[in-house]
Formats: structure tokens, sequence, C-alpha cells
């Protein structure tokens, strides 16, 4: 067996006297699609966050491909192939619907070495990337013209313009309508047919269980169960913790 | 100038006598800083304006006390209304131009830099840059202590200020707009359930915060003469003790007040006073990079 | 247009206003138009920080007097030609700006504006106490009358103002159209975001700050041969810092052409109302035309004229 990609092993976290995160454990293997659900103030967040280095842990240690993430800002850990979506779109308002595509592509991808894509390269990617999610046709929009449900492709675009192996989508569905999370969740399952490594966080338990080939629950800051789907939503410490409530 | 290894020769009487000086001043100092610690500790509005209202305080202090005679405390309480109505005005427009359109940074700040500005320029027009000063029965006379020497003109302001910080907290954490008000920083849901609408607590909070500055103001006049650009020195010194005190904190801006009152004092007693606005700015350089949550926070 | 041509038409609009002023044979307008561009120079600094990142820096006066004191300690230490001291006061600025940026730039961008503020008092109250350099009553320095060639010596200063105006504008309009120039968009709009995207906030904000702070000094270094004295209220005047955040705020922030417009506006107005009214009275103007511009136009003159035109294309 390989060394899985993403490797959590022992990550806390506290604010002043909260425990955030608890002595989490977690492999995430090359190729996986992995959901990550929890009830509101569980820890998922902060997790994401510890993982891509917006927050540092205070225990533990996530090692990344082979290598030990810490240390490493935010954009470096992009740089290594560690993607993410935030929950709200976050886009860049003064840059196009194109343009929000071209900075991973500029400052992440023109970044490793070895690789140096031409303005054309640029340019074709981004138009690739666009047709991919359905956004072909706002490419020369500004980011406060596009609907709800494009601004969450556009923020799932922009991680996946950075090439990543590991793509961590934070609440990419929350507020959409059915069609549209069919849609996104779509998307995802295509991503990751691409090769993409996938950790899904999400709410809307009908998307995490068509998406999901694995489930991890977080409660209070603990990880309480993981398995394949099924299992992991017959358990009854599960039951009690989230799905009870 | 002396040095530091010097100090041990300095009279103790000296050394007593600059203590007490500072935590006179540091009281002070504290009610210049609470409208700071509202508007930029709590709801997180930058408002470096805050000096300037300080300072126009001063002046209303002044014209009030050269025609009419009336004591420039009682004055500034007459003028509480005034000030709060300016300051929800202003927090109407900022709100407006800033906050909801989520460009409260760049553009918020040269708005209250603009204002600073504009009030210290406008003041300069019409009052030049000579010193004014008030007239009291406090001003001039001492209390003595054994060698302990407590002018008046300090002593008085450091009890209104006491009971005004003292006001504040209790209204802060006794009453139903105060806790509103605390809460709206962290959690505005919370806040919406308790079917307060943020925007007028804001509002509410933000023109307590201006309201503070009449105080300040006449408080200012009755330590020392003022001029249109005193306010600039004021700038350093009420965020030094705002981020001091851990942002937002009322007791923590008393006890960051006393800190910096007690170390100016001493400053301008054992180095010379032209060192002593250094040493506010000084002292929020060095918190701002190494300990910005303030020496109280986590 | 590229770079190439756009410094070479920048100097020739430059060679024509100066051939225009020679022509016209006024010494006053080099005298007023030295403080335009001084301004120009100022205003163009203070937007590759803040109107590209958006970082408020209050402290353009620390940076501009820093040159112009490196000026006056070099004037007595080992005198140097203008032209070198212009280059170590952007070296000492850009040190210090840097130094700053370090310190202060981890954090939210709030505390920056109020440490450039601190920083400001602190240089002055450090320059008010060194004797060296004139202390609080200031210092003289002898400028020569004449320059070979030149003639007076008040069209040699401009001269080198005029050339340090095209490189500012040129490095700005450079940063806009350069991959640093997006970066610094991405900050501007959302940190958080830039980073996940990978972009290296941090260094980024520095390489601006040391950037801005250098062209100030650099702004601020000919000052003292330009009035013959120099004193810590006149090198730290607080109009530098308002006219430096007004210029860039009511011309447009987005753009090189933004404080080039707002510079030339403002510093004009105030030359104007010096002479004839007050000075105060046009530094009020400057206080009241901020706050009115970024409540009523946002965007500047800049994006006024641009919604006129769109406006104008629509119907």
């Amino acid at each position: 067996m390989t060394a899985p990609l993403l490797e959590i092993s022992g990550l806390g976290k506290r604010f002043g006297g909260f425990v955030a995160l608890d002595g989490i454990n977690l492999a995430v293997a090359e190729g996986e699609r992995v959901g990550l659900i929890g009830p509101n103030g569980s820890g998922k967040s902060t997790l994401v966050n510890c993982i891509c280095g917006t927050l540092v842990n205070e225990s533990g240690t996530v090692r990344f491909n082979g290598e030990s993430l810490a240390g490493l800002k935010a954009h470096e850990r992009t740089h290594r192939g560690l993607a993410r979506s935030f929950q709200l779109p976050r886009p860049f308002t003064s840059l196009t619907v194109a343009g929000n595509l071209r900075v991973p592509m500029v400052y992440t991808v023109n970044a490793r070495p070895g690789t140096h894509l031409s303005a054309a390269d640029i340019d074709a990617r981004c138009a690739e990337l666009l047709r991919l999610v359905g956004l072909d046709n706002k490419a020369t929009h500004l980011p406060r013209d596009l609907t709800q449900v494009e601004m969450r492709k556009l923020e799932l675009a922009r991680a996946l313009a950075a090439e990543p192996k590991l793509l961590i989508a934070d609440e990419a569905m929350a507020g959409l309508s059915q069609a549209e999370v069919n849609d996104i969740v779509g998307l995802l399952i295509n991503f990751n047919e691409r090769g993409i490594t996938i950790i899904l966080i999400e709410h809307i338990m009908r998307a995490v269980m068509s998406f999901s080939q694995r489930l991890v629950v977080l409660v209070s800051g603990k990880k309480i169960a993981d398995g394949t789907p099924d299992v992991v939503i017959q358990d009854p410490e599960v039951e009690r913790a989230y799905l009870g409530q | 100038m002396r040095h530091p290894g010097e100090l041990v020769d300095i009279p103790y009487d000296l050394l007593v006598n600059a203590l007490v000086a500072g935590l006179l001043l540091g009281a002070f100092y504290a009610a210049v800083t609470v409208g700071i610690s509202i508007s930029f500790g709590i709801l997180d509005i930058v408002n470096i304006a805050h000096p300037g209202f300080v300072i126009l305080g001063s002046y209303i202090a002044y014209i009030v006390n050269t025609r009419l005679g009336f004591d420039p405390i009682l004055v500034s309480i007459a003028m509480l209304p005034v000030f709060y109505a300016l300051g929800a005005v202003i927090y109407q427009v900022y709100h407006a131009s800033f906050e909801r359109r989520g460009q409260d940074s760049l553009r918020g700040l040269a708005f209250f830099f603009g204002l600073l500005f504009v009030t210290e320029v406008a003041l300069v027009l019409v009052f030049g840059v000579d010193y004014r000063y008030v007239h009291a029965a406090y001003i001039g006379p001492s209390i003595n202590i054994g060698i302990i020497d407590l002018p008046l003109r300090m002593l008085v302001p450091c009890l209104v200020s006491l009971a005004l910080i003292a006001g504040l907290q209790l209204f802060l954490t006794k009453t139903f707009i105060g806790r509103a008000i605390m809460a709206v920083a962290q959690d505005q849901l919370a806040l919406q359930l308790m079917a307060a609408s943020p925007t007028r607590i804001k509002r509410i909070a933000f023109a307590i915060s201006i309201a503070t500055a009449a105080i300040a103001g006449a408080l200012l006049i009755i330590i020392q003469p003022v001029e249109p650009s005193v306010g600039r020195e004021y700038i350093g010194r009420v965020f030094a003790i705002c981020v001091l005190g851990g942002l937002g904190s009322i007791p923590g801006t008393l006890i960051g007040a006393m800190m910096l009152g007690i170390l100016e004092s001493f400053t301008s007693t054992f180095y010379g006073p032209s060192w002593a606005p250094a040493v506010a700015f000084g002292v929020l350089l060095l918190v701002i990079a190494f300990r910005p949550s303030g020496l109280f926070g986590r | 247009m590229r770079s190439s041509t756009f410094i070479l038409l920048c100097t020739v609009v430059a060679a024509f206003v100066f051939a225009a002023i020679r022509w016209v044979g006024n010494d006053y307008l080099f005298v007023a138009g030295y403080v335009v561009l001084q301004f120009i120079v100022l205003a163009t600094a203070w937007n590759i920080l803040g109107g590209y990142t958006g970082y408020v820096n209050f402290g353009s006066a620390a940076f501009f007097a820093l040159g112009a004191y490196s000026s006056i300690f070099f004037n007595k230490a080992f005198p140097l030609p203008v032209p070198l001291l212009i280059v170590i006061g952007g070296v000492v600025s850009g040190i210090v700006g840097l130094g700053m940026g370090y310190l202060t730039l981890r954090l939210r961008g709030a505390f920056f504006a109020i440490g450039t503020l601190a920083l400001a008092i602190v240089l002055q109250t450090l320059v008010t106490n060194w004797r060296y350099v004139g202390g609080a009553r200031g210092a003289y320095v002898i400028r020569p009358g004449e320059i070979e060639f030149l003639g007076p010596y008040s069209q040699y200063l401009f001269l080198l103002m005029l050339a340090l105006a095209v490189i500012a504008l040129s490095i700005a309009r450079g940063i806009e159209r350069s991959q640093l120039g997006y970066g610094f968009a991405t900050i501007r709009d959302d940190e958080l975001a830039a980073e996940a995207s990978g972009v290296p906030t941090l260094r980024l904000k520095l390489i601006a700050t040391t950037i801005s702070g250098g062209l100030m000094g650099m702004a601020g270094a000919p000052f003292p041969y330009y009035l013959g004295y120099v004193q810590p209220s006149a090198a730290f005047g607080l109009e530098y810092a308002v006219n430096s955040i007004a210029m860039p705020m009511i011309g447009g922030t987005t753009s090189w052409v933004g404080p080039l417009i707002g510079a030339i506006l403002l510093a004009t107005l105030q030359q104007w109302a010096t002479v004839t009214i007050s000075s105060e009275l046009g530094v009020l103007i400057v206080g009241v035309l901020l706050v009115s511009f970024v409540i009523l136009a946002p965007k500047g003159i800049v994006g006024l004229v641009e919604g006129w035109r769109r406006k104008k294309a629509g119907s």
C-alpha cells in the first residue's frame, strides 16, 4: 500500500479555553472522495483552516504528499498542490471571471519548478476550465454579475485552476436548489475522475451521500466515525450526536 | 540628558510625585480613550478622528467659559446630547457610505482622517493657533499630603474621568442596550434573535463614543492650554492605550491609560518633556508589533 | 502601449512642459511647478501601496521627511550632489518602509494605518531631539545660485523633480500591467482568497511598502535645497499626509492616471489659494474635498469620467 496523500495525526487547536479540535487523526488516499460532516461548531472549518495554513495548529502534524506542512504558509501549501474553496465565495471583485482563474495559474502553477505557462497557455486553460464549469459565456463579466450557483462554480474553478492534487470544498452547496446541488455534485465527481482527490465538507446529507466513498464525522472537535457512508450513517453514536438533533 | 543608570540618585519624593502625577494623567487619558475603546475596540470602526472631536469639546468649553463664565465640566455635560447627535449622524454617513458597501477599510479610514483634518484646520481658521485656556476655581490650587503634591487641576479631571469610566462600565454590563453593544461585535445573529437591529445598536454605541469626547475635551482644557493641533498627539496615546488594554475592554482601558500615564510622567521627569510624545507612539509600535492582542489579551 | 513607449512619451511631455515654462520666462512658475511635481511623486507613491493593495499609509510625511533629513545629514557629513542624495533618500525611506511593513503588515489593515501614524510622530520626536541635524530649530543648507549650462538653481531642482515624476509614473504604470500589479489587486480584493490561490501576500505587501516609501523619500530628498532651510514641523507637516491621501482618492485609486490628475488639480489649487487667500483655506478645501469624494464619488474623478462615458455610449 502506498502512503496516503494527506495524513493528519493528533491535530489539536484551541481558541483561548475553547477546544476546537482535539487529537484528530485522518488519512486520505490519492484519488479518494471523502465527505466530512458534523454539526455547526464541530470544528470542520477549523480543521480545513489548519490543513490549509490559514490557522496554526498547536499540536499534531499534517503531512501532505509525504512532506510535513509545519511552518508553511497558506500560499506555500497551495503551491504544493493543496487547494480549497471557501464556504462563502470570496471572488476577486475587481477582476473578471477569467481574471479570477488566471491568479492561481500565474501565482501557483507557474511558481512550481519546471512549469511555465505562456500567456496563450493560460488563456487556453482558462477557457477550458470555464467550459468545464459552464461559465464560458461569463468570462469577461465581473463576479458581481454572477448568480449564487455561478459564484460557487467560480469558487471551485479557481481552486481547480491551481491544478491541485487535493481539493477541499468547504460547503460548496449551502443555499442552492436541488437541481443546482446535483449540478455541483456532478462537477465534483467529474473533477475526481480527472485524478483529483476531494474532501467535501457539507451539510446537505443527500449530496454528501451521493458524493462520498467514505464519510468522516466530527463532533465537538473529535472524530467519532470514519468509514463507508452506509456503515457510518447507521452508527448509533453518529445518529445520537449528529443526525438525531 | 541623564542616563537610566542614574535613576538610583533620584530623590525619593520626586519619584513618588512622578508616580502620582502619572496616575492622575493616566486617569484623564482613560476619558480620552474610552470613546475609541467603544468605536475601535467594540465596533471595529477605526475612528482616528476621535481626538479631533475631543479638541472640538475643548473649544466649546472654552467659548462658553470665557463668554458666560460657566464651569467647563458642566458645559461638557450640557453638550452631551449635541455630541451624541453628531455621533449618530457620523455613524449614519459611515454606515451608508462604507460599512454597508463593504468598503470600510480604505475609504472609511480616509473618511475619518479627512474629518480629523477638517476639524483641525477649521479650528485654526476660526481661532488661530494661539493656546486657549479656561478659568475655574480648581485651576491653580493644590492639596499637599506629606511629600505628595496633588494639583486640583489634575485631581478634578481624574475624578470626573473615573466617574465616566465607572458609569460606562455599569451601562455596558448591566443594561439591555449595553449588553447588546458588547454582543454586536461577536455575534450579530444572537443580536437579531434579541430583536435588536445591529445598525441601531452600533449607531447608539458610536454616538455614545463621540459623546464621551465632549467630557474628555473639557477635561483636556482644564489640564493644559489647547490649540487645534494638540489632537494629533492624542492619536498615538488613545490607540496605544486601547490596544494595551486589550481592544474594547473598559477596565482594560483604565489600566492601559494608567500605565501610559506613569510611563510618560517618568519620561518627562527624568528625560525631559520633549521626549514625551514619542513614548505613546513608541509603545504603540511595540505593542502592535509584538503583542497586538494587548497585554491582557490571550 | 509598451512601457518603453510610455516612458518616451512621458519624457517628451516633460520636456515640453519645461520648455514652455522657460519660454514664459517666469521663475515663479518653476518654484510653484516644483511643488506640483513633488505632489505627483508623493501621490503616485502613496497609491502604489494604498490604491493597488488597499493598505492606508498615514505616514507619508515621515517618509518624505526621512528623505529630506537624510539629505541634511549627508550635506553636513560629506556633501554629495543632489541626484545622489535623491537615491540615498530613496534607499533610507525604502528600508524604513520595509521594516515598518514587516512589523505591522502581518496584522489587520487598521494596525498598519495606525502604525504609520505612530511612525511619523516617533521620527519627528527623534529628529526634533537630534542636534546634529538642527533639532527643533532646523538646519540651513547653502544652495548655489546658478548651475552651469542651465541657469537658475530653481530650474535645476524643477528638472530633477520632473525626472522623478516621470520615473514614479512609469513605475506605477509598469506595476499595474505586470504580474506584480495583478497580485496587488488580489490583495486589495481579498487577502485570504489571494493566499489560497498561491499569492505570497506578505512578500508582495512588503514590496509595495518598500517601493512606495522609497519614492516618497526620493521626493523629500531635494526639499532642503528647495527651501534652503528645513525644520521638523515643515518636513513632517500634516499636509503631506493629507495631500498624498487626498490626491489619489480624489483622482481615482485604481490606475496611475488618478493620482496624476488629483495631484495636478489639488496642488495647483493650493498654490493658487496660498497666493490669493490663505494656505489654511487651501488645505481646508483639500480636506473637505477628500471627505466629499470618499462619500459621494468613491472611484474619484477617473471613475466619474468613466461612468459618464459609459452612460453616453449607452444612450
